[in-house]
């Protein structure tokens, strides 16, 4: 089905319909982590990025090779692979920002919306699609954490990228770029895209079970939990 | 005949108590307060305060504006929201500090939950704890009483009696350096936020209030009592430390006209009284053991939020009520 789906559509809809942080909810973390400022937001966006790419590509390749029941496994050593590489290049090439992204470079390998594109999508898609999917989720990763990181850097250090504003930088809301103040920005951005795609037709990104998810119809433990609440349904049925 | 019988449905009996008169009696128990916070900080007290008041109004007018909703300037709950704020703040805070503060609390805490009623912790609370996080040195500016007038520059900048208690380890009140005398705590004339310095006129408010039933006496003496056992175990009995702690900082602004607002405190009384005794022993950990001198707005944020979960524990059971046993259900399967 997803195959059908022009290469257009498979990047665009991680811009805003299927965006991961601010739709799917994933990758929280270093969402809140990284963002302090628009430099490390940017640095940790256009890592895992690179990630995406790269690990959405090789596991694409592989599909057809990888055992279904050690799946996970083969995906996280793709995925620590190809964190390791980009490790070592920013460690090298730009040690300022791999201070300032500390542990949280590292944990791209357990992070959520790599390891949810490989099983959701790469698993069973074309390597060509799949590169798309992983550079569309990763634009659409990169962007909310830039939008994050401008707004709070703005707003709770006075500066944009490390050059000071001069009205703002007298007396920053020190909240906003503290935990609590992540959090707020992190809600308002994820309403303010909520009522974007609502305005185009998508279902809003809520907690209501399965059905709600915008990855329902691709997703495999969706199709699962159904199967198998139909068959408990029918085995209580037998037994009445 | 027919005249005389109106058809009614229930309720019949009505109260003449309204949302209006209610946030009436609190702003009239709040003016001594307000009145003495200007007699020791001067006009400014009064310049933060209409401030305060003004853009919470402005932000409750907008908001509804923005929101397509019924405009609810009439409730006067926004005005109590803007006084209680300046209250909490350093009368030395710069003016647009106070107007962030009342946009805070009322268009982020009040009205993003839904309105009057439905906001799940204190407004005014909350936006002091976000102006205290994000304006760490302006909120703790301190100056001591009649040396400020209008500019902030040349006033004296002053502990307040909180800070000094911090130092009084096990109650030995030697140790606290600059603690005014009890009758000054009473008074008021000491460093402190623009409402909390004078204990007598917040007493006078609080009593009004009692007085008139709006507020419900459980929460402010849990609390209050709370607070007095557990400086009396952590002073080794030292009457006057206990004094102190209990005058001192915003105990009573917090625990008669904070911890008591209806939104955001348990209905009945044993929930109440759970709500009071959270709020002390929080208040007391805070002060005693924490890194800040003060804790009485973190303690009521927290319990706040525990509310709903102390309303849940506290239920009345209604009258007859037989719990249903476990066995039926398995009997059943």
């Amino acid at each position: 089905m997803a195959e059908k789906k022009s290469l257009g559509k498979e990047f665009s809809k991680g811009l805003l319909a299927e965006n991961p942080t601010l739709r799917l909810v994933l990758g929280t973390c270093p969402t809140l982590a990284t963002t302090t400022s628009v430099t490390s937001a940017l640095g940790m966006g256009l890592a895992a990025s690179v990630v995406l790419v790269c690990s959405n590509i090789v596991i694409s390749a592989l599909r057809k090779v990888i055992p279904d029941k050690v799946r996970i496994p083969a995906y996280v050593v793709v995925i620590a692979s190809f964190v390791t590489i980009v490790q070592m290049l920013v460690k090298a090439f730009a040690p300022e920002l791999d201070e300032q992204l500390g542990v949280y470079l590292p944990l791209i390998v357990v992070n959520c919306i790599i390891l949810g594109r490989a099983e959701a999508f790469a698993s069973k898609n074309p390597v060509l699609a799949s590169a798309v999917d992983g550079l569309g989720m990763g634009v659409g990763f990169t962007a909310a954490l830039f939008l994050m990181g401008a707004v709070r850097e703005i707003l709770g250090a006075g500066s944009f990228a490390g050059i000071s504003i001069p009205v703002l930088s007298g007396n920053p809301m020190l909240i906003f770029i503290l935990p609590p103040g992540g959090f707020f920005v992190y809600g308002i951005l994820m309403a303010t895209a909520n009522r974007i795609a609502e305005s185009r037709g998508k279902p809003r990104a809520e907690l209501r079970g399965c059905e709600a998810c915008p990855m329902a119809s691709s997703c495999k433990l969706n199709k699962r939990e159904t199967e198998s609440e139909g068959a408990s349904v029918e085995s209580k049925e037998a037994a009445n | 005949m027919a005249k005389k019988l109106t058809v009614s449905p229930s309720p019949h009996v009505r109260s003449s108590e309204t949302t209006t008169g209610i946030m009436l009696d609190v702003i009239i128990s709040l003016v001594p307060a307000l009145i003495m916070s200007v007699v020791y900080f001067g006009l400014r007290a009064l310049a933060l305060s209409a401030t305060t008041i003004g853009s919470a109004v402005l932000a409750e007018y907008i908001s509804r504006k923005v929101m397509k909703r019924n405009g609810t300037l009439g409730d006067l709950s926004a005005v109590v929201t803007g006084l209680i704020l300046a209250l909490n703040l350093p009368s030395t805070l710069p003016l647009w500090m106070g107007a962030v503060g009342s946009v805070i609390a009322i268009v982020v805490v009040k009205q993003m939950f839904g309105g009057i009623g439905q906001n799940f912790v204190n407004p005014a609370m909350t936006a002091r704890i976000i102006l205290m996080v994000s304006f760490p040195t302006a909120m703790a500016k301190w100056v001591a009483p009649f040396s400020v007038r209008w500019s902030v520059a040349d006033a004296v900048t002053t502990a307040t009696p909180m800070a000094s208690l911090a130092s009084a380890k096990g109650g030995d009140l030697s140790l606290a350096e600059g603690l005014p005398s009890l009758a000054q705590m009473l008074i008021g004339n000491h460093g402190g936020s623009m409402g909390e310095v004078c204990s007598l006129a917040l007493l006078a408010g609080a009593l009004y209030l009692l007085l008139r039933r709006v507020i419900s006496p459980a929460i402010p003496f849990s609390f209050i009592g709370t607070v007095a056992v557990c400086m009396v175990i952590a002073g080794k009995g030292n009457p006057e430390f206990v004094a102190y702690q209990l005058l001192g900082g915003g105990l009573l602004l917090g625990a008669f006209f904070m911890a008591t607002d209806y939104t955001t405190s348990p209905l009945n009384l044993k929930g109440r009284i759970v709500f009071g005794i959270g709020c002390g022993l929080i208040t007391s950990v805070i002060r005693l053991f924490g890194s800040l001198p003060e804790g009485v707005s973190f303690s009521i944020i927290l319990m706040n939020i525990l509310v709903p979960h102390i309303e849940r524990l506290t239920t009345a059971k209604p009258f007859g009520f037989v719990k249903e046993k476990k066995e039926k259900e398995a009997a059943k399967v």
